[in-house]
């Protein structure tokens, strides 16, 4: 009973997190499909998204001690303009201009605007890591009333759950069904030939870079909560993770980004729970040098087959 | 309707198009021929906005378009096809007669997401366009299927409907027949001339099927080397000195 419990604990962190990478995911593999390129700077969105909520969250609790779900909702609105803003403009100014260059030019250009961000918020918010208050507290205890390891989930991680599926979901409908969706498959597929046929192809490149944003900062709400404390360089290494996520399932691929951040964060909340939590990244990192090597496609990415 | 005066296009040290000039009239099917290599398509891609011309003036419903954006030129009413079958070929076939009225559609995105009656009557409409078209290049069966998976010939007819439901006033084909078999040049051949007296689309066509082009062309524009050789009615061409040496060489 132990260790299913055990197991299933694992299993729950697991997917928080992992859900969690995959709304970053998304964000990278989203820019990937549709221009090529590794938005370098989009780990840094998402710290901002976390910093502006924060910022909110504090600003409303200690004018008037409101009703906990308008806080929060408040909150995730301001971070998602914000980030979202951010993104049209990291778009605008950096990327804009350098595309149809090599392709190293835009990687370089997003690396820039990476440091750029991170030194911002230093300077603005300070080094130091901020506490971020739990506002969802409480759980449901999973396992028996008897003694013994019980499996737990709280309502934080219930949020998580929530809120990552109705952004999928939500996702999943606009790309499949919205006129916009419609030409950011097709921008994607063929951005020369969309441009001839009239779409203006540049809203499109910036309206996903705006979606990718707006759900990184919705991670970045989530995800500052739950770790309970924030700092500048909180978006390096969950950018770099959820980088990994896309290449795991597919670069290009949005189920994929889903999927390979499940992946992830099953597989890091695996090794924390049965090997140690220093080996987290080390696996990680592993599985992306092992995909790289073995499916360099990734997950659910489809290699590019020539007709000849 | 198009008129295009002392086209040039240089690459480096290399003068791809050397002043060349043509006309399209209203309902009018004008080709450009010539041999491999002579700059028919470099013109073409100056024409739709693909490359930025080095020289001359590009005119179409009387307002100079040289240097504009390719989607710009699109929305204008000209559309191209390209030598290559280019179809979104992971979308179905319906989708990519949809996304190419992009445009006409409300692109405000509020109201795409509450779903204003006027949006939906231009979805409706949009819709009603795409299924005509498909009908009218005998599709209609394979509207869900993913465009990739199409026979070759039925890709051709496919990307001229996604021309079509743009409602463009110039349709500029580049080497339409190219690929199909003697069957399908013929229907081909009678789509081309449908579109001109049916639907009053002016046509820019390349082409290196003869029997194509002189059956029916209203003009043609002889290339060679960059430069403009020739040009005139069908007849005209045919006995056309220069032309002929160009093709078949000097005696």
């Amino acid at each position: 009973m132990h260790d299913v419990m055990y197991f299933l604990q694992q299993l729950i962190n697991g997917l928080t997190v992992g859900s969690a990478y995959a709304l970053i995911a998304i964000g990278y593999t989203m820019v990937y499909g549709i221009i090529g390129m590794i938005n370098f700077a989009h780990g840094e969105i998402y710290m901002i998204g976390a910093y502006v909520s924060l910022i909110v969250i504090t600003g409303l609790a200690v004018t008037s001690p409101a009703w906990i779900p308008l806080v929060l909702l408040v909150a995730l609105i301001c971070a998602i303009i914000v980030s979202s803003s951010m993104g049209w403009a990291v778009e605008r100014i950096a990327y804009r201009p350098v595309r149809g260059q090599h392709r190293l030019i835009p990687l370089i250009s997003a690396i820039g605007m990476s440091i750029f961000l991170q030194n911002y918020v230093h300077l603005a918010q300070g080094s130091r890591n901020i506490g971020f208050p739990l506002l969802i507290e409480g759980g449901i205890s999973l396992g028996g009333s008897g003694g013994g390891f019980q499996a737990n989930l709280s309502y934080m991680q219930l949020t998580i759950f929530i809120v990552t599926l109705v952004c999928m979901t939500g996702l999943s409908l606009f790309i499949s069904r919205s006129k916009t969706g419609r030409a950011c498959r097709a921008v994607s597929q063929d951005l020369k030939m969309s441009s001839l046929l009239g779409i203006d192809t540049n809203r499109i490149i910036a309206a996903t870079f705006v979606i990718g944003a707006a759900l990184a900062a919705v991670a970045g709400l989530l995800l500052g909560m739950y770790y309970g404390s924030i700092d500048p360089l909180f978006g390096f290494i969950a950018g770099l993770k959820a980088f990994t996520a896309a290449v795991l399932g597919g670069i290009g691929s949005i189920p994929g980004a889903m999927l390979g951040g499940l992946v992830l964060g099953v597989a890091e909340s695996f090794t924390s729970g049965y090997l140690s939590g220093e080996y987290k990244d080390v696996v990680s990192f592993g599985l992306l040098i092992l995909i790289l090597l073995f499916r360099p496609t990734g997950l659910l990415g489809k290699p590019e087959v020539e007709k000849i | 309707m198009l008129e295009v005066r002392d086209l040039s296009m240089r690459f480096g040290g290399l003068l791809a198009v050397d002043q060349v000039s043509l006309d399209v009239g209203e309902r009018e099917i004008v080709s450009i021929i010539g041999p491999n290599g002579a700059g028919k398509t470099t013109v073409f891609n100056c024409i739709s906005g693909f490359y930025r011309p080095s020289g001359g003036t590009i005119t179409f419903k009387g307002r100079p378009i040289q240097g504009k954006p390719d989607y710009k030129i699109s929305r204008m009413g000209m559309v191209r096809t390209f030598q290559h079958v280019r179809l979104f070929s992971r979308m179905t076939v319906v989708e990519n007669l949809l996304v190419a009225q992009h445009r006409h559609l409300n692109t405000n995105l509020f109201a795409g997401l509450i779903k204003t009656p006027d949006y939906r009557k231009r979805e409706e409409k949009s819709l009603e366009r795409a299924a005509y078209w498909l009908e009218r290049v005998g599709l209609m069966e394979m509207a869900n299927r993913d465009a990739g998976n199409l026979a070759y010939g039925q890709q051709r007819r496919l990307e001229i409907a996604r021309c079509m439901v743009t409602e463009p006033e110039v349709l500029m084909l580049d080497e339409p027949a190219a690929g199909l078999n003697p069957n399908e040049t013929r229907e081909l051949n009678e789509l081309i001339v449908s579109l001109k007296e049916d639907y009053c689309v002016s046509v820019l066509l390349i082409e290196h099927d003869m029997s194509l082009v002189m059956g029916i062309s209203d003009r043609i524009n002889v290339i060679n080397q960059g430069r403009p050789l020739a040009c005139g009615t069908p007849e005209e061409i045919r006995t056309n000195d220069d032309v002929i040496k160009a093709y078949l060489g000097e005696e």
